[in-house]
């Protein structure tokens, strides 16, 4: 009888995938978002002593929540390894999936997601110890390289040292804490993951200044929010979430001058604000969408910089996610 | 009397519907149906839904490039030529290679504690009883972790390698020995190597028999020796010492050549090790004690000495009891060696369930792949457990 109930209950969770076409709706039932986030990753996703979340991707999930249940704090934070993340979001675990995580072909096609947009754009760098007096990633023939398993970097990895025709020594680990504490403990030379996370990783190690990063960036790595192939409806909302924070930044709104922003008489923040049109609606939530996401969280520059930038321990350079205005390559189609 | 009549004796006719054979066969039938049911429901639903969302399904992967590294291949593996197959035979010969090893020694060393436990010497006794009720009762990833930070934060860095004499390194990158290279000519000593031993299992026969016959008792320890060492080693002489070394080599970064046994390998075979042959040496007090008292009495009296009488009398007994129990030990060691998954050894849970169900992102084959691995592995294993069982099990005349 016991077997017999297993086989039913597995049969159930199957079954229980194919209503996902109704995200919004479960949502909304639920009163809750299921983010799925990093944890570990000072800047993007860590939960603190009290247990409160911060990080420019958990700042997405808050908008994504402000956007759809009017709360920003209606997120139930779900802590995701690398190679855990993608399971959890086809499995219906989260709803949306904001744990810096490249976009690829593969990804977007044969995993069944759904990346919407970049709201970071970063590329694979090394730390090493200064005692090594290694000044280029060209140098590191034959050393061994820690890395987190189930990510871009390990395939980077092979591919930069195949390349170049150099030795490689990698040691895999399932987590970025096992492996940035096996390279704390000389396990490796060098230690390779995004370049941000590098800046946010060695803010743990024993002895900070003993560690530079490398200057070679040796991969693309625009990192964005993921859904799940098939609800259309859901992927639109979760990207014009992305695009209205980018937009809001293009039109100097931002969470401190909102009311002023509501009494606009320039269009393009009218349609934004939603005093004009009903481009909420549109989406399926209300007219005051956008409003409420910079409420929460701020514009995407206010989020950048309180998160990894100069408000924050990080101190990383905007560069290539300013806006296209700004020399940057961070663009967002116009509401309208 | 006619014997047309039926007999008072014989059961009344029952319907066959109220057969209770015919019933419970009825009911076997209906519920394998309704279990086989509901199995190809869950299959075609899983299916459906894969479909419905687009997740690429089947067993193509398994030929494409894998693209990433691994850290110990017994077999050729490059990240930029092997396939996913590939990298799934790196992963289960490591699970292989770290569960037999395993094995091994959580025998050699369970059977050590067990004895030592019903030692007469007070110290002895004690220190295994020690060892066995705090390691058995430690999880065993906490043993891994402490194991293998153990070995990292102990040894030297890599440019303070401890050399061992013979050009040897230990460090924190492993220990790096000399890998030998057999030159022409070693064939030769391998042959009489063989010659050696199959002369000492005839010599061993004969031995036996000589002292079941004469009660005489050859020296079998000495003839091996002379046999097994004695004659290949001046074969190797002879031949001229057909034998080079790959010395491993300091580099600029790492320790090149020669053979590198990985921390993360040393951690998960100590862990295994230590934590198994604590059951195992529980195993072995049961067995031994379950044989009664005057057996051990009965070989005293024939004047055995105790190592006799153990080796002889006590632990081909008590073998029929510690089999069983042992066979699940071993299974349980196979299963327990996954957990390297913590410490970044590549067997087939982190290299197959890990970076390749990531990359793939086709959860149920993969994972299907795996449960289906170990299940042949362990039933392998019992079954070759039950035939040295069924060997050494009482022969009832």
């Amino acid at each position: 009888m016991k077997r017999f109930a297993t086989v039913l209950a597995l049969s159930l969770v199957v079954a229980a995938q194919g209503t996902s076409a109704q995200t919004l709706k479960a949502v909304k039932d639920r009163g809750m978002l299921n983010c799925g986030a990093n944890g570990t990753l000072a800047g993007f996703g860590l939960p603190d002593a009290q247990g409160k979340w911060t990080g420019l991707d958990v700042d997405f999930c808050k908008a994504v929540a402000a956007a759809v249940l009017n709360d920003p704090e209606k997120v139930k934070y779900v802590p995701l390894s690398a190679k855990d993340r993608f399971t959890a979001l086809q499995s219906g675990e989260v709803d949306v999936l904001a744990r810096n995580t490249t976009w690829t072909s593969s990804r977007d096609t044969s995993l069944g997601l759904n990346f919407i947009g970049v709201n970071y754009y970063d590329g694979q760098g090394f730390m090493v110890r200064k005692t090594l007096k290694v000044n280029s990633a060209l140098e590191l023939n034959g050393a061994a390289v820690c890395v987190q398993q189930g990510t871009t970097t390990e395939l980077n990895l092979a591919d930069y040292f195949g390349a170049n025709k150099m030795q490689l020594k990698s040691v895999t680990f399932a987590t970025a804490n096992e492996a940035v504490k096996a390279y704390d403990a000389g396990r490796c030379d060098a230690y390779t993951t995004d370049a941000s996370a590098l800046y946010a990783e060695r803010l743990r190690l024993a002895n900070q200044n003993d560690h530079i990063i490398l200057p070679e960036i040796i991969s693309k790595e625009p990192l964005g929010p993921v859904v799940r192939h098939g609800d259309d409806q859901w992927f639109d909302i979760v990207k014009w979430t992305l695009f209205a924070m980018l937009d809001a930044e293009e039109l100097n709104i931002s969470s401190k001058n909102l009311d002023e922003a509501l009494k606009s008489p320039n269009p393009e923040i009218k349609r934004f604000v939603g005093t004009e049109g009903n481009y909420g609606e549109q989406l399926g939530l209300g007219k005051d969408w956008a409003v409420r996401i910079i409420k929460a969280v701020g514009n995407y520059g206010e989020s950048f910089e309180r998160n990894v930038g100069q408000g924050s321990p990080l101190k990383i350079e905007r560069g290539l996610n300013k806006l296209w205005t700004k020399g940057g390559i961070q663009y967002a189609p116009p509401i309208r | 009397m006619s014997g047309k009549l039926p007999s008072p004796s014989r059961p009344a006719q029952v319907v066959f519907y109220n057969d209770p054979k015919v019933r419970s066969v009825v009911y076997q039938l209906v519920l394998c149906a309704v279990v086989a049911f509901l199995v190809y429901g869950a299959v075609r639903n899983a299916a459906d839904n894969l479909a419905r969302a687009h997740i690429a399904s089947g067993f193509g992967f398994w030929n494409d490039t894998a693209g990433f590294d691994i850290s110990q291949t017994l077999i050729d593996y490059s990240a930029r030529a092997s396939t996913y197959g590939r990298a799934f035979w790196v992963g289960l010969l490591n699970t292989l290679l770290v569960s037999a090893l395993g094995i091994l020694f959580a025998t050699i060393l369970g059977f050590v504690i067990g004895i030592s436990r019903l030692s007469r010497n007070w110290l002895l006794s004690k220190v295994a009883g020690g060892y066995v009720e705090t390691i058995r009762n430690l999880p065993l990833l906490l043993q891994l972790l402490f194991w293998y930070n153990a070995v990292l934060k102990a040894l030297p860095d890599i440019r303070e390698s401890i050399v061992i004499p013979g050009g040897a390194f230990l460090n924190n990158r492993g220990l790096f020995l000399p890998l030998p290279i057999f030159k022409s000519g070693f064939g030769a000593v391998e042959i009489v190597l063989l010659a050696g031993i199959a002369g000492t299992i005839a010599f061993h026969i004969w031995a036996r028999k000589r002292q079941a016959r004469t009660g005489q008792q050859a020296p079998v320890l000495w003839a091996a020796l002379v046999l097994v060492v004695g004659l290949p080693l001046s074969a190797f002489g002879l031949a001229g010492i057909p034998l080079g070394f790959e010395f491993p080599q300091a580099g600029r970064f790492n320790i090149t050549g020669g053979i590198e046994v990985l921390p993360e390998f040393v951690a998960l075979l100590f862990g295994l090790s230590i934590y198994t042959a604590a059951f195992i040496a529980e195993v072995v007090r049961a067995g031994i004690l379950a044989v009664s008292g005057g057996q051990t009495e009965a070989a005293y009296s024939l004047g055995l000495r105790p190592g006799p009488t153990l080796r002889l009398i006590v632990i081909p007994q008590a073998m029929r009891v510690i089999i069983p129990p042992l066979t699940s030990q071993y299974l349980n060691l196979t299963k327990n060696s996954s957990l390297a998954v913590a410490i970044g050894y590549p067997d087939l849970v982190q290299v197959f369930t890990g970076t390749v169900l990531n990359q793939t992102g086709q959860a149920v084959e993969v994972v299907a792949i795996t449960m289906l691995v170990y299940l042949v592995i362990s039933l392998a294993t019992s079954l070759l457990m039950n035939i040295y069982n069924s060997r050494m099990a009482l022969r009832e005349r």
